[in-house]
């Protein structure tokens, strides 16, 4: 079980991590800035596990990976919205950073609920009911299964 | 069964037919990585295990974010890009040129029917003469390096059609805005954009440009445009008959078709803080500004200061307005000077700027603060892009950009 942090829609990768904190050299650096504009709070809160639950397009705007990489490194489980921007959901997958379509979760999650995925039945269980999510085109759950794509492309050697 | 441009270049690359939703292996034809994310891609390459680059020549290295260094750790960034050059064999660096996507095709990089790929969600760009382009994260531009392959998905693809005579103080941006507006951020999501009709046939190629660097803000995976004599002038190069065929057939199947008369268009601006929030300019007259910003790899191209220059020539900006124009390449900012729009501008009062990225990433000299509101012609206004979360920053084309500065709040073009 994870908490959920809800965000609206069109969340961009400014807002997911502004670009003047780009020029650290590593994530762990950045990860403190995440959702700085939105939620200044979030990186003190959120814990290994929880869930980012958004509604449509998350993460458009620029190509940055360092927007899912935050994510990963302040350890949130998932990010489950009603669509994602196109560059935001092939990085997410190429850090292993599961990216889950959700089309009715959003209007029914509050901030705080305990939330639960599983990835391979595709459903999200929370307050007692269960929503069903989209499953992967296989050869990108192929990426995520092998824990990213340096993971894979190793493997491919 | 006909199929659409962007069906076309991957059916060339891959050697058979595809279709919408197909996940294929594509050879890359080049990549362009730029000087904020150079550090990360040289160490994810590393890490991968690569001891060398697929093809030293088909890579492309861009300092233009960070030109000139601002802050001391941006020379860091250099200093890692300059190693990777020497230690990779690399010849493709510009290391104060100007702006990444206005050089990759000015240079010949780019050519129609090529695959592209780059470090930058812009990278669309390349859709202008018929080149599928695309943003990545640095972790899968380490993959092609190493490679020379990308997995993508077939997109659907979405036909946009103008035909007309464009009103005169209308420009390529305010198609884009328009149509930005029109489909949604996330309108175009996966998908192609193609472009057709007289009205883009007479465009140049550098208002097609306006409108693939755009594609992004509707969420598009590239936006393409037929390569016609233009092009071939513009590529200094003669078409095939394999590039001349980059259109979309007439039994091509679309997931979506939009068509526009071009004498509808009118003057629009995207207003604080979504690229889709697009309204008239006449509807927002009035709004004081305190800043124009005319640049960027949007409109920083030669025929966009000349169209700043035209509203410009004898006027002055307005007092308190700060007017800063960076011209997205060192060829353009000589062109600029040598026909006489340098000296319109500077004796408008512009601020003029080296060829970069600028303001438009909010990097160099121009940020702004709470409750003050700029006009500019890049192609973002989201919240905190060009200083504080609170600064209003409106989208608009260079000839309202102008006039805006002249008057010191928002008009119409005249």
């Amino acid at each position: 079980m994870g908490k959920v942090f809800k965000f609206q829609q069109d969340v961009d990768t400014d807002q997911i991590i502004a670009s003047q904190y780009l020029l650290f050299s590593t994530i762990d650096e950045m990860k403190a800035y995440t959702f700085e504009s939105l939620d200044p709070e979030f990186a003190s809160k959120v814990k290994p596990g929880d869930y980012v639950v958004a509604s449509e397009n998350f993460g458009c705007g620029s190509s940055r990976e360092q927007a899912p990489s935050v994510l990963k490194a302040l350890g949130v489980k998932a990010v489950i919205a009603k669509s994602f921007a196109r560059i935001f959901y092939r990085n997410a997958i190429n850090i292993g950073l599961p990216v889950i379509v959700c089309k009715d979760l959003h209007e029914n999650v509050n901030p705080g609920d305990e939330m639960e995925l599983s990835m391979q039945e595709g459903v999200v269980r929370v307050n007692g009911k269960e929503y069903e999510c989209t499953k992967l085109p296989e050869y990108m759950q192929g990426i995520l299964d092998q824990g990213g794509l340096i993971a894979s492309l190793n493997k491919e050697d | 069964m006909g199929a659409t441009i962007i069906e076309k270049i991957i059916r060339n690359n891959v050697g058979k037919e595809v279709k919408p939703g197909e996940i294929v292996t594509v050879n890359v034809d080049r990549v362009m990585i730029h000087d904020i994310f150079i550090p990360f891609v040289a160490s994810k390459f590393e890490e991968m295990g690569f001891k060398k680059l697929w093809d030293p020549d088909k890579v492309v290295l861009i300092y233009d974010h960070l030109v000139p260094a601002s802050q001391v750790d941006d020379t860091r960034h250099f200093r890692v890009g300059n190693e990777f050059v020497k230690k990779y064999g690399m010849k493709n660096i510009h290391r104060s040129d100007g702006i990444c996507h206005q050089l990759m095709t000015e240079a010949g990089y780019v050519k129609p029917g090529n695959i592209v790929f780059g470090t930058d969600s812009h990278t669309t760009t390349y859709g202008c003469v018929g080149a599928f382009s695309s943003g990545i994260g640095y972790t899968e531009m380490a993959s092609i390096l190493g490679t020379g392959t990308m997995w993508v998905r077939v997109p659907e693809t979405i036909k946009v059609t103008i035909n007309g005579t464009l009103p005169e103080n209308v420009m390529a941006k305010d198609i884009i805005l328009k149509l930005i507006g029109d489909l949604g951020a996330d309108g175009a999501t996966y998908k192609a954009l193609e472009f057709a009709g007289d009205t883009v046939e007479n465009m140049s190629v550098a208002s097609r440009m306006s409108m693939s660097n755009m594609a992004i803000e509707a969420g598009a995976k590239c936006a393409l445009f037929t390569p016609d004599e233009k092009t071939a002038e513009y590529c200094e190069m003669e078409l095939t008959d394999k590039e001349k065929d980059l259109i979309g057939d007439s039994d091509a199947v679309y997931c979506r078709e939009i068509v526009y008369d071009a004498k509808d268009f009118v003057p629009v601006m995207a207003c604080p803080s979504n690229v889709d929030n697009v309204k008239p300019v006449s509807q927002l007259v009035g709004k004081e500004i305190d800043q124009v910003f005319i640049g960027s790899c949007t409109n920083g191209r030669l025929e966009d200061l000349m169209a700043a220059a035209e509203v410009l020539k004898d006027k002055k900006v307005a007092p308190f307005v700060k007017l800063i124009v960076t011209p997205a390449s060192r060829k353009i900012y000589k062109q600029a000077m040598e026909n006489g729009t340098m000296a319109i501008l500077a004796k408008a009062g512009a601020i003029i700027t080296h060829p970069s990225c600028g303001l438009c990433c909010g990097r160099t000299g121009g940020i702004l603060t709470d409750g003050e509101t700029v006009v500019a012609t890049n192609n973002r206004n989201f919240l905190g892009r060009m200083g504080t979360s609170k600064v209003g920053i409106y989208l608009a084309s260079p000839k309202t950009a102008a006039t805006c500065a002249v008057a010191g709040k928002i008009v119409e073009p005249k």
